[in-house]
């Protein structure tokens, strides 16, 4: 099992300097791995969509999975409720790449996720600070994203939570060795975890952005702050000219630290998604607070 | 001291920038053609190969970089590099970087869940069995006769050396074993 964990962490960090995009057919999948995408997940509705129309969000079809995934070469990931060890056991019986437990949908546990070391294959998560991140990798994550507010097409959260984890880093780093199982009370984190974060000064696992990046210059700032890569869901095919923009962020990714070409790149893309300021949301509709 | 640069479009990058530091090289990233007239040799590390070789393509990297391996310099690539050397695919129109003379299988072992460690000798590149790991990995399909295969897994070649440029559609830069850039630098 420790193999195998160690294999699903090496996946991911595969997908380093990468995009992975949310595609809810065929025709975006194809249009994804087209741009350069590194990993389509693959969902019956994007989160804009899936704000919009309220009720239960449900793991995707499971027909809708598999035809995607025939027609990619790429990675392909899928959304199980956080909790849903059920939707988990299907996508894995699917032979899909990835699992993101997500906010997203409508959680079907209000206390616990997923046992995700009782998996073969790999998971997904996502957390808004240190401490849910190292819950997360404690309970079997082999990658963590950084929540955002998906569905907003707002950057804001996405940058909040990854300065809010930089932080919590910086401090768990200059801490000294006696108050480590201090600060792993506090952020409620197991202390093997806090330990190596003190050690490392990293994540033990490869750590994207998500939530709210919807243009080349949002996927190139959340890189400059650090992430691996991104995740880009309604912000490519809410946007104007999916094709161009899905292409754009890729590159902007790759060139993130090179202002001229992202000057270049960001050109003539077409009108962006509308999007949602973050605080029009009503603090019950956040996805982002769904999680624990 | 030799500089090796590692193609950074997308992947594993850091790791091998971290192995050949570590095995005494100088290393850097490179992302544009000024960059690569720097180095005395190039990793085309893992990742996506279709995401790498449509960047490459788009930033006008694909010409001057098989320029520079079709006039000698070394390159090594692993797995996604793998494919973009290959000069050709299975059921893949195209290819990307066309320099060496093999057939290549992408996923050729599955999903993520047929991902595995083995551990096996490599011609030239070291004495004892040394970790080989393989994420949604390629294998060679077929090889001409001017490529010589270092290593064969389940009957698979997964290593294979052709004049200046070396494949593996395995990852040493994820192991603790430093054999195979240790072997890579001395080519360079």
């Amino acid at each position: 099992m420790e193999k195998r964990y160690q294999l699903n962490k090496n996946l991911a960090q595969m997908l380093k300097g990468g995009v992975i995009m949310d595609v809810t057919n065929v025709g975006q999948a194809r249009i994804a791995e087209e741009a350069g995408a590194v990993a389509v997940m693959a969902l019956e509705r994007v989160p804009a969509d899936i704000r919009r129309d309220g009720g239960v969000a449900r793991m995707s079809d499971p027909k809708m999975i598999r035809e995607i995934k025939e027609t990619v070469s790429i990675p392909v990931m899928a959304k199980a409720r956080i909790g849903h060890f059920v939707e988990a056991q299907i996508l894995e019986a699917i032979g899909i790449d990835y699992i993101d437990e997500s906010e997203v949908l409508t959680p079907a546990d209000n206390v616990n996720h997923i046992d995700k070391t009782a998996f073969e294959i790999p998971f997904v998560c996502g957390a808004r600070n240190l401490g849910e991140a190292l819950r997360r990798i404690g309970e079997g994550a082999s990658m963590i994203r950084t929540k955002g507010e998906a569905g907003t097409g707002d950057v804001v959260e996405a940058v909040t939570h990854m300065r809010t984890m930089l932080n919590d880093m910086r401090r768990v780093q200059s801490a000294s060795q006696m108050e480590l199982m201090r600060i792993a009370k506090e952020f409620g984190a197991p202390f093997d975890l806090i330990q190596f974060v003190h050690d490392n000064g990293k994540l033990p696992v490869v750590n994207f952005a998500a939530g709210g990046i919807a243009t080349p210059a949002d996927a190139a700032l959340m890189m400059q702050l650090g992430v691996d890569g991104v995740f880009v869901g309604s912000g490519i095919f809410k946007a104007g000219n999916p094709e161009k923009r899905a292409k754009a962020i890729v590159e902007a990714v790759t060139y993130y630290n090179d202002p001229q070409k992202l000057a270049k790149i960001s050109e003539d893309l077409g009108p962006a998604m509308v999007g949602i300021n973050i605080e029009d949301i009503d603090n019950k509709e956040r996805f982002a607070d769904r999680g624990w | 001291m030799k500089k090796i640069g590692v193609l950074a479009m997308q992947g594993a990058v850091d790791e091998h920038l971290q192995k050949l530091e570590r095995v005494g090289a100088t290393a850097c990233k490179v992302r544009n053609k000024e960059e690569l007239e720097q180095i005395d040799g190039i990793i085309i590390p893992g990742g996506e190969s279709t995401a790498i070789g449509k960047l490459l393509a788009t930033f006008g990297m694909m010409q001057p970089l098989s320029k520079k391996i079709c006039s000698g310099m070394p390159v090594w690539g692993t797995c996604a590099g793998m494919i973009l050397l290959a000069k050709k695919i299975c059921d893949q129109e195209n290819a990307y970087l066309k320099t060496m003379d093999i057939l290549v299988r992408r996923n050729a072992y599955g999903s993520q869940l047929d991902s595995f460690v083995t551990t096996q000798k490599v011609k030239h590149v070291a004495e004892k069995e040394i970790p080989m790991v393989f994420i949604r990995a390629p294998y060679i399909e077929k090889v001409d006769t001017k490529v010589e295969p270092l290593a064969e897994v389940e009957g698979h070649i997964v290593a294979a050396k052709e004049k200046n440029m070396l494949v593996t559609a395995f990852h040493p830069e994820l192991t603790e074993d430093d054999s195979f850039h240790d072997y890579f630098v001395k080519l360079c």
